[in-house]
């Protein structure tokens, strides 16, 4: 658990984070989302005490992070930032053991440990290991930066726009990696982002700052059935919020018995995409399978009435 | 590079070609009755009989032709190899000719046509290398087998009869002080300036004040000129003499190696320094941001990030410095100094060209040596094997 008490930082006596307070439960992905200037990075930064607050405290698992430090608590701390920051001249093996190798692990672990990670991010060991990251590709980067973060198993894990460089086609396809490996792992992360979008898909929480303040923290549907503000509101996008708050749900939530015609949708598919099926195949209802086995339907009135009751 | 449009005579190639012939209607050797008195030119056919001249005319124009394919960059330098082979005949069978009766005191040197030839032939074969563009190692292994060739024509003794050789007989044992001198003056001022620059550069490079206020006063003392540096630190360097106790004891004096050795020192500190922080900012920043994040500590951060990653641009400071000491150790002559400077102003002093050459070559070949050899650190220094960039 990471608690966030009354922290703030002034630059030339105007605060950049003003008395934000916050609680981070393990094994869950906050994203934090704001406008630029907003005081969200600070706030990061603050964490890992690349930036040192002013005044309050962090508290991880109840341990001040002033009781450490700043290097030692860092290790602790997974840090993943916009552009990768891999250092150009070290393999992908040593730039996800770099570490592992500070807090002094022996190579065989190191090693296994880099293996592990390449695995989960779906690049084969023996092809990535000893190539540079120039001769990645853009995502391929990204990937080896999140599994360096990830590499000593952190308390926590920071991201600063980590996909902010990405393509929309991989970056989708990193955020879902993200949220499999953080389910995999268990791990708590804290990702800033100025992507209401991605904050949406990848946070279990979302706070949203606004000139230095914590303007509201809660649930993905929460903030958009009941923005705190007219920012917050604004953030959400108007028009956009019944399908933003649709996405959230999968289909499952809304299976019932009846008729369907046409190629049937699995059972995890967002509400969203369900009803952007119905729209472009004229049906009104279509089939929903779970592993192969047709268990049901589900219609477009039942969508309707979930993105509207909300109104 | 085999395309179609790419044409089969390469340009330079056919320039140095006809320059090369050019020079081969110049004097190739000169014959003096003394070693002061100017000598009087000879066209290399006129040197010797055909069975001697012939063979190496016959070389420099196969080496001048063989440069012209522009497909076949290795065809092109094996050119410049034989053109080489054939001038370096031509001295030696020109020397023993014209000396042949020729009296005592006679000298034979290398005239305007040779050294010509020299220029365009060595033109020819770096034009071939860029071509060729070979690998680091590759061009260790090249300068090992030109220094070899060379040391092999010199250790010979073929040479011996020209003039410049005979200046060099009777001074085996000055040339021998002197060349140490020279390298301890170029080498140690080198090593002393790193030791200096270093630690200076990466303070400056983490004090960004300390190098608004050094730099500029490193700049300024790079721009006095060589001679006037020299001829500061006699007085400044026999005042330390006369009033540091024990200073005399360990050689500092107002003329002499110290003062040298220090200017060079001097002369070296900007590019050492300047270099090392600008090397040290060749890391890229979201990389350095990583490395704080991750928990490297900044000690950490400069050995395991900045400096592999300065590493080249660092090294070629190192690379100006020894150069521009090779050449500066020259004038070092002037004060004392001592190192081939030394031939090169007696040589002006006697009006000798010879021994003037005695020292400007090997300060030349050094200094060209020394250029290829740190280029080839550069590229082993490169933090990413070639294939990555």
């Amino acid at each position: 658990m990471i608690e966030i008490d009354r922290i703030t930082r002034l630059y030339d006596g105007k605060p950049a984070v003003d008395a934000v307070s916050m609680t981070v439960e393990t094994a869950t992905i906050t994203a934090i989302v704001g406008t630029s200037g907003s005081g969200k990075t600070t706030l990061l930064r603050m964490i890992n005490r690349l930036v040192e607050p002013s005044s309050g405290e962090v508290r991880i698992n109840g341990e001040p992070t002033t009781g450490l430090e700043k290097h030692v608590l860092r290790r602790r701390i997974g840090y993943a930032i916009q552009g990768h920051g891999l250092f150009p001249h070290h393999t992908v093996a040593r730039n996800i053991g770099a570490v592992p190798r500070l807090l002094g692990w022996p190579a065989e672990k190191i090693r296994a440990r880099v293996d592990e990670l390449l695995d989960l991010f779906s690049m084969p060991p023996a092809e990535f290991r000893d190539r540079f990251p120039a001769e990645l590709s853009g995502g391929q980067q990204q990937r080896v930066g999140v599994a360096r973060a990830l590499a000593s198993r952190p308390d926590l894990l920071l991201m600063d726009e980590p996909f902010g460089a990405l393509d929309p086609i991989i970056r989708t396809r990193a955020q879902e990696d993200l949220r499999r490996i953080q389910r995999a792992l268990g791990s708590t992360i804290l990702i800033v982002t100025h992507d209401m979008e991605e904050a949406i898909q990848l946070g279990d929480r979302v706070a949203v700052m606004d000139a230095g303040r914590l303007v509201q923290h809660g649930t993905p549907a929460e903030i958009i059935t009941r923005p705190a503000t007219a920012f917050v509101a604004e953030m959400v996008g108007g028009v956009e919020r019944p399908l933003r708050l649709l996405s959230l749900f999968p289909v499952s939530d809304l299976i019932q018995e009846g008729p369907a015609e046409g190629a049937a949708v699995p059972d995890r598919t967002s509400l969203r995409d369900a009803l952007s099926t119905c729209l472009w195949t004229g049906r009104d209802a279509l089939p929903v399978e779970r592993d192969g086995q047709r268990i049901g339907r589900v219609t477009l009135d039942a969508i309707r009435s979930r993105a509207e009751c909300h109104a | 590079m085999s395309t179609r449009n790419a044409p089969a005579v390469s340009a330079p190639g056919l320039l140095f070609a006809v320059l090369g012939l050019a020079a081969l209607l110049a004097p190739f050797m000169t014959l003096a009755a003394n070693r002061i008195v100017a000598g009087e030119g000879v066209r290399a056919w006129s040197m010797a009989g055909p069975e001697a001249t012939l063979p190496g005319l016959a070389a420099i124009a196969a080496g001048l032709v063989l440069g012209l394919p522009a497909a076949w960059p290795r065809l092109r330098l094996a050119g410049a190899a034989l053109g080489l082979a054939g001038a370096v005949w031509l001295l030696v069978q020109g020397s023993a000719a014209l000396l042949d009766g020729a009296g005592d005191y006679a000298r034979v040197s290398p005239g305007a046509g040779f050294w010509c030839l020299l220029v365009i032939l060595a033109l020819l074969m770096a034009d071939a290398l860029s071509n060729l563009a070979p690998g680091p190692l590759a061009r260790a292994g090249l300068l090992a087998a030109a220094l070899l060739g060379l040391a092999t024509v010199l250790g010979s003794g073929a040479l011996a009869d020209l003039s410049i050789f005979q200046e060099y007989a009777s001074r085996k044992d000055a040339f021998r002080d002197a060349a140490w001198r020279h390298l301890w003056l170029a080498f140690g001022s080198l090593a002393v300036a790193a030791a200096v620059g270093f630690p200076l550069g990466i303070l400056c490079h983490r004090r960004p004040a300390l190098r608004e206020a050094l730099l500029p006063v490193l700049s300024f003392l790079q721009t006095i000129p060589s001679l006037a540096m020299f001829g500061i630190m006699i007085p400044l360097l026999g005042w330390v003499s006369d009033t540091v106790p024990g200073a005399q004891a360990i050689g500092i004096a107002g003329i002499g190696f110290a003062p040298a050795f220090l200017a060079l020192v001097l002369y070296s500190l900007l590019p050492v320094g300047a270099n090392t922080v600008a090397g040290l900012e060749t890391a890229p920043p979201a990389a350095l941001e990583a490395a704080r994040g991750m928990g490297m500590t900044p000690r950490q951060r400069l050995f395991q990030v900045e400096l592999p990653l300065g590493l080249p641009v660092i090294l070629a400071g190192l690379r100006i410095v020894l150069v521009q000491n090779i050449g500066l150790a020259v004038i070092a002559a002037l004060i004392g100094g001592g190192g081939f400077g030394t031939f090169v102003f007696q040589g002006l002093n006697q009006t000798a060209t010879d021994l003037i050459l005695l020292g400007a070559l090997p300060t030349v070949a050094l200094a060209l040596v020394s250029a290829i050899a740190m280029d080839i650190l550069v590229d082993l220094a490169s933090p990413t094997p070639e294939r990555h960039r």
